[in-house]
Order: structure tokens, then sequence, then C-alpha cells
């Protein structure tokens, strides 16, 4: 096992040596540090010094891949590509526009962001699962047809939707909750309960639909027909049997997400206001911040690769049958 | 008055994949489980009432494809023999909505409303000519503008523009209804009455019903929204004074863009090196698996801020690249489906390997290399049309997502140019209008359920399709 998780993050390195290129080539490649520069400075002020000047601060005015100027290790460290790079192996995201360091703002921010994922993750998963039971439990009945017409429905209204609509909804009409905004102590349930509950709500479509498919195809199994036939009631068959196997495949999508909530949701951040790290993936963007939107893609994959090794992890926590060689 | 035709980039994609459809549609008539398949679709009720919407929904889309730039008014001292043409691109569909394009108000004003939402300071002229300035809600300047002073009439006005446009698209309807009979009933050598009766029972055959139930309601909104559309403001105007129904209809060709030509940048891309990776194994397959795990393993969101930043940086400091803003918009919609494409093809292709991999294994496959017949053959000949399924199924699936995410992906700025009309570009301005007072709440209604309306019949679509191609659900 131990050997097994080891060979898989060996695995990851190639991969994380793409993404850092593929970064890479897209920030300083396609646009040279100089067209940054311009757009970044405005057009008015572009001045060949100034263009210097900002380059300068930022640490852009050096070579791309290879530094012939300095001697010994300079040749490799003293590049744009060690710098801004490879550095982020280490950890150094380097510096955002206003000066901040990146990993620092990124290790505070992960505190508002996960309190808003994790509560949304594990809700919705158990809200999911228990509504797609019950329409494999009450498969071909009225209850199953109309609630998968509920779930195309529900999966076919935008996202936005759902946020516009709940915050005037309940925050503006029914005035029960602040509309936007976040605290850091105790009292932020006020303020996490609306886009938890939107959350949830708008991932019911889509995942119900999908489960309800996996549980489907885990009744018409042999192993279930035996057990009715041994006498079990149809509550044991579906949570004793069906449930533990469809687990599954629904592992497969479910753990992988786990690690990304750290990276917070977009939307929801952006629209109630919380400074975790998906709004300020936003604020980067609007900023045109290269440096924190770079950062932020290198963060997402390693989270990511680490959220596949988990998904393997899991599988064998769950199924007897695999085993790793 | 002559105009110069222009073909957009955009559009040139548009007409290339109507071509395509056509070729795909001729080609798979010619392979008899295709063909099957497909008949499988048109009988599905659901399926072919959301592809009836979704084909009105094209229909715009197309005739919003064909662009053009009208003369300008020569000016007395031009040369006649050379015309100078405006610098707006417009399209076909800008020609046929033009009271919707040019009756432009001053601001925010309700869904046939005759005077402006909020009240403004005016001077009127009283019964004995002194001018005095008032407080109220100012009188539209095109909204229900033929009813002059008699404005009490106007729930009257457009009532019997309802019952008229009502009565109209009945007929219409009707008349559709009874032709499609009577191509039944001499096809099938029966009287009209057998096959009107046959029509609506719906026992074999494509299902004409649900279409014609589905064509009714299009016909009959299309006929109320269209006889009022001229005189009145039917869905209001957004915060410049614009109607909203003129950027609703606008939206759809932004939406069927990203949603269509999306998929011609994945499909190619996915087909090929999933079918190239399963085939070969070895190296190469691994040096493909490296390359989507990479790619995948961004999250995508994240892949396409990055991207489209970069993309934003290139054209902002490449502006001699673009002669209208138009095209500007336009390209930069196009790069978005190429990024959208480049981001989404991993998971096709994924599959398509690991069908290729079980495929290559079967005996036909096995006695075609003992044979001696080329690769390109045998993926050409045998591989290729067992993968139909997959890649057409996988096809309509992703539409839907594509439409709601430029939505989302908008809405962060890095979706389309935002002088592009879109849904997303829609609600984004749209989005503080509901904490004004009074709610302004048209736009977004008006926004949020044409997209959900595209979008639910493009999921029912795929559902049928799904269904219908699904060896495993297609008994």
């Amino acid at each position: 096992m131990l050997a097994y998780i080891v060979r898989r993050l060996l695995y990851a390195i190639p991969i994380l040596i793409g993404v850092n290129l593929i970064t890479f080539a897209l920030f300083f490649v396609v646009n040279t540090p100089d067209d940054m520069a311009r757009m970044q400075l405005g057009v008015k002020r572009v001045t060949p010094e100034a263009i210097d000047k900002w380059k300068a601060e930022r640490g852009y005015d050096k070579p791309l891949f290879w530094n012939g100027e300095t001697a010994g290790a300079g040749k490799v460290t003293e590049t744009i590509f060690f710098q801004k790079s490879a550095l982020m192996f280490a950890g150094d995201f380097g510096r955002a526009e206003d000066g901040r360091d990146i990993a620092r703002e990124i290790r505070t921010r992960m505190v508002p962001s996960l309190a808003i994922a994790l509560p949304t993750f594990l809700l919705g998963l158990f809200v999911t699962v228990s509504f797609a039971l019950l329409l494999a439990f009450f498969r071909a009945t009225a209850f199953d047809f109309w609630g998968v017409v509920a779930c195309v429905a529900m999966m076919s209204i935008s996202g936005l939707f759902y946020i516009i609509g709940g915050q005037y909804l309940f925050s503006k009409m029914f005035r029960l909750v602040p509309i936007s905004g976040y605290s850091g102590d105790l009292d932020a349930w006020r303020f996490l309960l609306l886009p938890v509950l939107i959350g949830v709500v708008s991932g019911i479509g889509a995942s119900a639909r999908w489960y309800r498919t996996i549980f489907l195809e885990e009744i018409g199994k042999d192993y279930v027909r035996t057990a009715r036939a041994k006498g079990l009631s149809d509550l044991r068959v579906m949570f004793g049997h069906v449930l533990r196997n469809a687990m599954i495949p629904i592992l497969t999508g479910v753990v992988v997400v786990i690690p990304l909530l750290f990276m917070g949701s977009l939307l929801t951040e952006s629209f109630f206001g919380i400074p975790g790290l998906g709004s300020y993936t936003i604020d980067a963007i609007n900023a045109q911040d290269f440096a924190v939107v770079r950062a932020m893609v290198f963060i997402g994959s390693v989270l990511y690769i680490v959220g596949l090794i988990l998904t393997d992890i899991s599988y064998t926590l769950v199924d007897p049958r695999i085993r790793f060689e | 008055m002559s105009f110069q035709p222009v073909l957009l980039w955009s559009d040139l994609f548009i007409w290339l994949l109507v071509l395509a459809a056509v070729g795909a549609g001729w080609w798979s008539a010619r392979q008899p489980p295709l063909r099957a398949a497909w008949a499988r679709v048109a009988r599905n009720r659901v399926g072919m009432s959301a592809a009836t919407l979704l084909s009105a929904f094209v229909l715009i889309g197309l005739v919003d494809s064909l662009h053009y730039r009208p003369q300008l008014l020569a000016k007395p001292g031009d040369d006649p023999a050379k015309p100078v043409y405006s610098i707006e691109v417009l399209s076909v569909l800008d020609a046929l909505l033009t009271p919707l394009r040019t009756q432009v108000e001053k601001t925010y004003s309700a869904p046939l409303a005759t005077r402006g939402y909020a009240k403004e300071m005016q001077e009127v002229r009283g019964a004995d000519g002194v001018l005095r300035s008032t407080r109220d809600y100012p009188r539209l300047r095109h909204g229900g503008a033929h009813l002059g002073t008699d404005e009490a009439r106007a729930a009257a006005d457009v009532a019997g523009r309802s019952l008229g446009a009502f009565a109209i698209g009945a007929a219409v309807w009707t008349a559709i209804a009874l032709l499609m009979a009577g191509v039944f009933a001499r096809r099938r050598g029966v009287p009209l009455a057998v096959a009107w009766r046959q029509l609506w029972r719906h026992e074999e055959g494509p299902a004409w019903n649900a279409m014609l139930i589905m064509l009714a309601a299009i016909i009959v909104l299309a006929a109320l929204i269209g006889n009022s559309a001229g005189a009145y403001h039917v869905f209001g105007t957004d915060k410049v004074g614009q109607d909203v129904l003129y950027q609703v209809l606008k939206s759809i060709r932004t939406a069927l863009v990203i949603g269509l030509v999306t998929t011609l940048v994945t499909l190619p891309l996915a087909v090929v090196l999933g079918i190239v990776a399963g085939y070969f194994r070895g190296w190469v397959d691994d040096l493909i698996q490296y390359l989507y795990t990479t790619l995948n393993s961004i999250p995508g969101v994240l892949l396409i801020a990055a991207a489209v930043l970069m993309m934003q940086v290139l054209i902002d400091t490449h502006p001699q690249w673009f002669s209208t803003a138009a095209e500007r918009a336009d390209l930069r919609l196009l790069a978005l489906c190429f990024i959208l494409g480049l981001t989404s093809w991993t998971g096709l292709a994924r599959l398509l390997r690991g069908e290729v991999l079980k495929l290559r294994e079967l005996e036909y496959i096995q006695a075609a290399q003992a044979f001696g017949v080329s690769d390109l053959r045998i993926i050409g000949r045998h591989l290729l049309p067992n993968l139909m399924h997959i890649v057409i199924i996988a096809l309509v699936m992703d539409f839907s997502g594509l439409v709601l995410a430029e939505a989302v992906l908008s809405y962060v700025g890095i979706g389309v140019d935002p002088t592009m009309i879109s849904f997303g570009t829609m609600i984004n301005n749209a989005r503080m209008e509901l904490s004004r007072e009074p709610v302004v709440w048209w736009s977004l209604t008006a926004a949020f359920s044409f997209m959900f309306v595209m979008v639910l019949a493009a999921n029912l679509l795929a559902d049928a399709v799904r269904d219908a191609f699904d060896p495993r659900l297609a008994g």
C-alpha cells in the first residue's frame, strides 16, 4: 500500500512539470513581459522606461530560460522560468500586484473558502444521495418520474439564477439572512447559511440523476435478486447492499473534488462577498494580476492530483476486491 | 439600398457546421445502424418536441449569421461610383428587427409600459399655456407611441393585438397541420380523416404529433410577441433603454456559437487522439495519456481564465488586426470557443481510447489485421463506425453545459467581449437590478427564461439521443 502511494506520488511529478510548463508557456511565451507591462500600465503611461521599471520591479527583466551573463548556477536560476515557475514547486508563489505575498494570502483565505465549501459538500452529498436513493426505491412510480423531471429542470437552470434568485428571495424579500459579507468568529453561520443552501440546491439536479442511474444499475444485478429471494426486506437490500456497492462509482466522482474544496467557489464567494480563495481568483482575473492566476492554476492542479490519489486509496477502503500490487 | 456582405469568422464556422450537419445526415442515412438509431430518436415524443424547439432557436441563430454592412446615404460631394458602407456590421436578423433595434428609450421601462419606470422632472404645458415643471413618470418615446395621449387604451390595445395574433397563429398552425395530414394521406393512400387520426395517435414512425404541439406553442408565442413588438417593448427596456426582446434574440446566436463551434474544435482532437492512443498503444498511448492527464489536472475555470487573460493581452496589444469592433468581438468569441474546446476534449478522448482498447481485441479487427489491411483502413472502416454512438452522445450532452458555462464565464469576466450581446453579458449587466427600488426584474427574467428553455430543450434532446444510441439502453 505504502509502495503504491509512493509510486503514485512519483507519477504525479511529470504531470506537475507539464502543468508548470503549460502555465509558463501561456503566461510568458504567448505574450512577452513587455505586452503585459503595456496592458497593466495602460496606454497613457507607456514609455520604454516605465516598461523597464515595471519589469524590473517584478523580476520580469531576466531572460526566459538561460541567463548567459551570470556565472555558475545563476545561468539557470536567474531566469524568469526558474524564478516564476520552477520555484512554485517550493511553495514560493511570489508577490501579487499589490505587493503582498501570495502564499501567505492563500493560507489566510483558505479558511473562509473551506467554511463554505466543506458544509456545502457534505450536506450536498447527503441530500443528493438520499434523494437518489428515494427515487431508486420508488422506481417506475409517479414519484420517480416527476423526481427525474425535476432533476432535469434543475440542471437546466443557470447557477447564476440560483444565487441571484436566492439572494433576492431570502435576503431582500424575507430579510432572513444578510445579503453578503463574512465574519471570522462564531457569528459567521448567519453569513454561511444562504451560500451553503444555494450550493446544495444548485447541485441536486445533475448529481441526483446520476446517482439514481448508478443505483438502478446496481438494483438490476443478480445479488440483489438473490437477497430478495432470501426474504430480505426492501429497506435492508437498499441500505445494506445497493448503497454499499454503489459507493464505488460514486466515490470516483466525489473524492477527487475534496482537495479542490480548498479553492472555494468562484461564483458563490464573489456574490456573497466572502474573502476566500474563489473571490481572490476573481479579483485577480479582473485586475489582470497574472502572478495570482498563475499560482492558483498550479495549486489547483496539485490539489486535483492529490484528489486522484485519494480516490485510488478510497477504493481499497470500500472495495476489498481491489488490491494494489 | 445596396449593401456589402460581410463574412465574420464565426459565420464561416456556423455555415461550415451546417454543411457538416447536412453531410453527416446524408452519410448516416446510408448507414443502417445509424439510421435505425435516428429513427428511434424520431419516435421519442419528448425528444422530438425538444428538437422542434431547438430548431426554432437554430433558425434565429442562422438568420443572425448572415452579416452585411449597409450603404450610407451618399453625401453631395461623394463619387457615385464608389459607395460608402457603414462601419456598423448588421445581420439579417437586425434588419428584420429594425424597429426593436432602433427604438431606444432613455432608460428602464417595464414590459408593455407606456411610461418610464421612475419619476423625473419634466416641463408640461398646462391648459392655460404656461410651462410648469412637475415630477411624473415620463412618457416613453416609442413604447405605445401610436396611442398618442390616449394611454388608457393601452391595455385594450394589447389585448386586441394578442387576440389577433392568436387567431393568426392558430390559422397558420392549422394550415401546417392540415398540410401534413394531406402528405400523410397521399403517402399511405388513405382518406384525409384517417390520416389525421393516425397523425395524432402516433402508433409508428416519427412523433409528428409531439412536433405539431410544440410547433403550435412556438407559433402562437411568436405571433403574440411579434404582433406587439413593433409598438411596445414587450419585454421592457434595459438601463440604456435598449429593447430586452432584441437582446434576448441576439443572445441566441452567441449561445449557439459557443455550444456548437466548440464541438468543432473538440471533435477532431478527441477522435484522432483517442483512437490513435487506443489503437497503437505503446509510447503513443503513454504520450497522449500524459497530455490529457496534464490538461485535465488543471481545474477547468482556471485554465480558461489563464488562457482568456492571455488572449485579452494579445488582442489589446494588437489593435491593428481588427478593422471593426464587431470583428474584434467576433474573434474573441471564436477564441473563447477554441479555448473551451482545448480544455474539454479530454473526457471524450478517454472514453474513445477505452472503447478502442476493447474493440481492437475483437475477432473482426484481428482478422483484418491478419489479412494485412492497412491501419488507416481498419480505423476508418471498422473502428470509427463502431465509435459513432459515443461521439454523437458526447456531442449532444456537451451542448447544454457549454451554454450554461458561457453565462458563468461572462460573469467572471473571462467570457465573451462585453460589447457582444449574450445571455452572460445580459445577466452581468442586470445583476444589480434586483436591488433597485422599484425592482427591475424583466432583463434577468427574460435572459434566464430563454436560457432555461434552450438548455432544457438541449438536455431533453440529449437524453433522447442517448437512449437511442447507447447500446446498453437501446435494447
